[in-house]
């Protein structure tokens, strides 16, 4: 078993898991039904995903870990999801701003790791990249009706620029377990900005300069949000260990 | 050559064409191309199958309805193994499956668009046949569809992505 693969799974995992878990928050929420549907179902694709590579994480553990064990049952410091993830919705300039970040960053990564060496990630990655095109379609288009809609909606996709923005460079630091499984996020980097200024410009939103960049989500170290998500998520498996229905 | 495990095979293809999708029951599972293939391992038949989306909840009942319906005929040992690649595509499902889904009233996938833009398609109203629609929003009722509404007869339908 290859220690940093089965770290690498668990990484990619909970990254959709929490993003999933944070978009679900919407759910009978959202700003119109429409909407409401909108981010729900990108939610399931997300959760989806999270669930096939914690099954290969399983597999690949063959200690008895299950997919349930794996997002039920570790704890804050285990989980590797990058600290963009698990920031709150805010309003909807932020979700929205959030999940274009993240589906851009999303596309990037599994269009590369669609032709993995390794089989099933190279397979989770195929079929997750029809789904996060409609991510990232659907995102664009609110960060353009947004930042180039009302007065209102400006200041507020302004305001989303200025919390999430410091959160993006971690996506593109390489954890050891990244480069130890051959993937080296640096390389999205440039290809990332491209998109997302692309976006912007079309928006009438400015690229914020280079700024001080929060990290440790992909080593563990998290914000404070992360054990409120987890305290929601975990209740009931902690409470009622092995429920089931 | 027709062989025993030929005819076994087959009559195992029949029991699965009659086994439905729980979220749009007009369709079998292989009108929708979930069946990749059957296979004959001593006494234990094996059904491969693929997810349409990777998030979609109906596989995992779909898994236990090809169970029930082969226990039923007679099989007592049944392996369902679900494959994710090559990734599913709706150009899996067969025409008579579109045909259906069309009289159900969900617009089959369709490839055809207006623009450069993907969500700009020519689809087609399931109740009075104009091209004459719009997108509501690209997320339906289920991971599967989007929303449309018909410009001439009014009617909102659902449209199976394409994908």
């Amino acid at each position: 078993m290859d220690n940093f693969l089965v770290t690498y799974s668990l990484h990619l995992a909970d990254n959709v898991l929490i993003i999933a878990q944070r978009n679900a928050e919407w759910c009978g929420h959202g700003p119109i039904l429409e909407q409401d549907i909108a981010i729900t179902n990108i939610s399931l694709d997300l959760l989806g995903q999270s669930r096939n590579f914690y099954q290969y994480a399983a597999n690949l553990m063959s200690n008895g870990a299950t997919e349930d064990s794996l997002a039920y049952l570790r704890t804050e410091r285990e989980f590797k999801n990058c600290l963009l993830a698990e920031q709150p919705n805010g309003d909807w300039a932020q979700t929205i701003l959030r999940q274009f970040f993240f589906s851009t960053y999303q596309y990037l990564l599994y269009e590369k790791l669609q032709h993995s060496t390794d089989e099933q990630l190279a397979a989770i990655a195929a079929k997750a990249l029809k789904e996060v095109t409609y991510h990232r379609r659907w995102s664009s288009e609110w960060v353009i009706r947004l930042g180039d809609g009302t007065e209102e909606s400006h200041q507020r996709m302004l305001h989303a620029i200025d919390e999430l923005w410091r959160y993006t460079g971690e996506m593109f630091l390489p954890a050891d377990y990244e480069i130890a499984a051959g993937f080296d996020v640096a390389l999205l980097k440039d290809e990332w900005f491209k998109k997302v200024t692309a976006v912007f410009e079309e928006a009438t939103l400015p690229v914020p300069e280079k700024t001080f960049m929060q990290t440790g989500g992909k080593t563990g170290i998290h914000t404070e949000h992360l054990g409120f998500i987890l305290t929601d998520l975990q209740y009931l498996q902690r409470t009622y260990p092995g429920a089931e229905w | 050559m027709v062989t025993a495990s030929t005819i076994q095979t087959k009559k195992i293809w029949e029991i699965l064409d009659q086994v439905t999708d729980p979220e749009v029951p007009v369709l079998t599972i292989t009108d929708l191309g979930i069946v990749r293939n059957v296979k004959l391992n001593g006494d234990e038949v094996e059904v491969i199958i693929t997810p349409t989306y990777t998030g979609c909840p109906a596989m995992d009942m779909i898994a236990m309805n090809i169970k029930l319906a082969l226990i039923e005929n007679g099989y007592s040992k049944v392996k369902i193994t679900s494959v994710l690649a090559p990734a599913w595509t709706t150009d899996w499902m067969t025409e008579d499956g579109k045909r259906k889904l069309k009289a159900y009233g969900i617009a089959p996938p369709h490839l055809t668009t207006r623009s450069d833009d993907p969500s700009d398609r020519m689809i087609e109203c399931p109740q009075c046949n104009s091209t004459n629609t719009k997108c509501i929003s690209e997320f339906g009722s289920t991971a599967c569809k989007a929303l449309y509404q018909c410009n001439d007869c009014k009617e909102p339908f659902d449209y199976f992505k394409c994908h």
